[in-house]
């Protein structure tokens, strides 16, 4: 087989998806009228792939994180398709979804105190989730809680296991939620900023946690973090997400050395690189603000704050196209993309 | 003239929750107008100072001083009419803002309680001043907080943590929840802010490199102590304490290349806990480094290039150990 696959522009995943996500949509009804969060979110997941997802705060990473198992509020209007090995989630009834939850597809969440029930042990809680999906006895629940809760990094486990969550620091709150998230064996694994509260020392313990995971279960890991050094670390393939829209899809190191969007670009330049901001510098800021998504439908979401943009960028929302060489399966939604390594920010052109 | 006095001092701060040492014997001073940065592991106790600041604890023992008054024995309602001019940032948002209220009530509910008259115009004004400032557009004002992202949120409580003018802020991880781009912004806010207004800043974070262009001083907790104190240059250039060394080295960098290359700096994976602290030193179970000497003795804070270092490994004449050296296959174990 010598024929190089040309990708088509939706589907970049290497083998068949165990999750795909298409054209999904997700908009809320407010006080303030109908607030447009995710618009036409295409991905997938691979077996074992982790796909790591970034994008500015308020992007809509955790809406499109939640709706993949119907976790969003009433308020919540969803289109589009989430598919589970084929089989559609979006419109299925909460019983069935509920089935789908904690045991096919498990949450990390990104504020662990709201996620966690302030009421219940955390080994209840997780010995709550084995009993329910795997049937075990409370006995049984409550020794293999105290197994996954020492699997992931928790001192004393033995003790732990009857703390409730507010006894525990942010940091231990995390680690349990993921143990209840790995209780079953998950065959997708969505984790929402899961090393957002912990110390870089335990962070790297934690994302060793989660690669074993894949490793050894084969667990699809959809990882959210605005860390683009968590990213650098684990993921295989990245999602940029800005505005609501995907922006740009590529193979990790692919994205780093050659981001093609202007916003990718921007994010990669106002990372903090240790040494570099000594008291002096100030750190790189992407100016302007996030546009609110309802108001500008036909038009490219970035136009306002990308320095390329011009009137085309202001009439119609550029589609999510191959970009650069066909076989690194980039993809990025511009007009103008760049086509020069990663200097080029925008601050860098003129 | 006496000198001002300074905006925070910690004594020998203690906090005990029943069982667990979360903090136990913390002494730091911030001068007028500067920021420190508390760093430290989750669950080091990071939080808990803070806390103990704004008197949401009643700490155990040691003393809290802000701007040369004792507040140690003050309620939380008597320290709010004494100093109006302290403000936290909670490292949780969705658990501190109040989740009937509007945005734009919670941003100016400091004015409220200060018992400030504005008319409504004023108010919405300043509303959407202090939310510009965060990054935050106007209309958010009318959104209630569950109806916004996690970063948003995190913006939203520190909008109204300056809405006040404060002259101490306790910040608690005010931008961990925030993308770079977003983060930048507020980190560039903060020290804008800072040198306007000069209010004094405790830092409180995870994430060294958040602070390097922020923070006057660096203090390292661990496990209910202070590790390590200096300057940032002192830590970013010339780390002495393992475990300040550790938090550098591990720090990943953005760039797959180079960050899948570089050797990990895997701490032991056995972290100790704040109900039965190790003897000795209390990084020794994780430490790469330990020695006999290290579970029999407490080590002594020893003064290193301005600030201090409590390890048996730093000597007063600067001998610093070097966790790299240890090699990864004993790190690892
Ligand atoms: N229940 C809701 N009702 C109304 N709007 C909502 C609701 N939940 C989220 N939103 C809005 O949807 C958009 C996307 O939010 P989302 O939580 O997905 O952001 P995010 O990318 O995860 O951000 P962060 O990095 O800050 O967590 C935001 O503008 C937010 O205000
Ligand atoms: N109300 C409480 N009751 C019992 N234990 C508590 C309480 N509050 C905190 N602790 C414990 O005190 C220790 C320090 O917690 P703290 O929240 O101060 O840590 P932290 O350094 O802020 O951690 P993180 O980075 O995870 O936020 C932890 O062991 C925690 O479990
Ligand atoms: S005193 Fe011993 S265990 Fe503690 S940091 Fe120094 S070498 Fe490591
Ligand atoms: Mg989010
Ligand atoms: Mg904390």
């Amino acid at each position: 087989m010598t024929t190089v696959e040309r990708a088509d522009t939706a589907s970049s995943a290497v083998g068949t998806p165990v999750l795909a996500v298409r054209d999904l949509s997700v908009s809320f009804t407010t006080e303030g009228g109908t607030v447009s969060a995710v618009d036409r979110v295409s991905l997938e997941l691979a077996p074992g792939e982790i796909v790591g997802m970034v994008g500015e705060s308020g992007c809509g990473k955790s809406v499109t994180a939640m709706s993949i198992a119907g976790l969003l509020p009433d308020s919540a209007r969803i289109s589009g398709s989430v598919r589970l090995e084929g089989t559609e989630l979006v419109g299925t009834r909460e019983p069935v979804l509920r089935r789908v939850r904690g045991k096919e597809i498990a949450y990390i969440f990104q504020e662990p105190m709201t996620s966690l029930n302030p009421v219940l042990t955390v080994g209840r809680q997780i010995g709550e989730v084995l009993r329910v999906h795997e049937r075990m006895s409370r006995r049984a629940a409550r020794a293999r809680a105290v197994e996954l809760l020492s699997l992931v990094g928790i001192p004393s486990a033995g003790k732990r296991v009857d703390n409730y969550p507010h006894q525990l620091s942010g940091g231990m709150r995390q680690r349990v939620m993921i143990a209840m998230a790995v209780a079953c064996g998950p065959k997708v694994l969505v984790a929402d900023e899961p090393t957002t509260a912990l110390d870089v020392t335990v962070q790297a313990g934690i994302l060793q946690v989660l690669r074993d995971l894949r490793d050894r279960l084969g667990t699809a890991i959809l990882i959210i973090t605005h860390d683009l050094g968590v990213i650098a670390d684990i993921a295989d393939r990245v999602v940029v997400m800005y505005a609501g829209r995907v922006v740009e899809r590529a193979p990790v190191t692919d994205l780093f050395a050659h981001p093609h969007h202007r916003y990718t670009a921007g994010l990669l330049s106002a990372s903090p690189t240790p040494g570099v901001h000594a008291g002096t510098q100030r750190l790189q800021e992407i100016p302007g603000l996030v546009p609110v998504l309802s108001t500008q439908p036909d038009a490219c979401t970035f136009a306002d704050r990308c320095p390329a943009a011009d009137a085309t960028c202001r009439e119609s929302a550029p589609p999510l196209a191959a970009v650069g060489a066909a076989v690194t399966h980039h993809l990025a939604a511009c007009w103008h993309p760049c086509p020069a390594p990663r200097t080029e920010s925008p601050e860098a052109t003129p | 003239m006496t000198p001002q006095p300074n905006a925070l001092e910690l004594e020998d701060l203690v906090m005990h929750f029943g069982p667990v040492r979360a903090v136990d014997g913390v002494s730091l001073t911030i001068p007028r107008g500067r920021v420190t940065a508390l760093v430290g592991e989750s669950g080091s106790g990071k939080s808990t100072v803070g806390r103990c600041v704004v008197r949401l604890e009643k700490p155990t023992a040691g003393a809290v001083r802000i701007a040369g008054t004792d507040v140690t024995h003050l309620s939380r309602r008597q320290l709010r009419r004494h100093r109006s001019d302290v403000s936290i940032v909670f490292q949780d948002p969705a658990g501190s803002l109040d989740p009937r209220m509007l945005v734009g009530e919670i941003v100016a509910e400091p004015l409220r309680l200060s018992g400030r008259r504005m008319s409504r115009r004023d108010r919405e004004a300043r509303i959407a001043t202090e939310l510009g400032k965060v990054g935050l557009r106007a209309e958010v004002a009318r959104r209630y907080p569950h109806e916004l992202s996690g970063g948003q949120r995190q913006r939203v409580s520190i909008a109204r943590a300056l809405i006040s003018g404060p002259k101490l802020l306790i910040a608690d991880e005010p931008t961990s929840a925030l993308d770079v781009s977003v983060q930048a912004s507020v980190l560039n806010l903060l020290a804008d802010l800072q040198r306007d207004i000069g209010f004094a800043c405790l830092f409180i974070t995870h994430d060294l490199s958040a602070v390097e262009y922020l923070a006057d001083d660096i203090a390292v907790m661990y496990l209910g102590q202070l590790v390590e104190k200096g300057s940032r240059e002192q830590i970013f250039t010339r780390p002495a304490h393992p475990y300040t060394q550790a938090l550098l080295a591990a720090a990943p960098v953005a760039d797959p290349i180079r960050q899948r290359q570089r050797q990990p700096v895997l701490l032991g994976d056995d972290l100790p806990s704040a109900l039965d602290p190790p003897s000795g030193c209390r990084f020794r179970t994780r430490c790469p480094l330990a020695f006999d000497r290290c579970a029999a003795e407490v080590p002594a804070q020893v003064a290193v290039g301005g600030g201090m270092a409590a390890c048996h490994l730093v000597q007063p004449d600067g001998t610093r150990p070097d966790v790299r050296a240890a090699g990864t296959s004993e790190v690892l174990s």
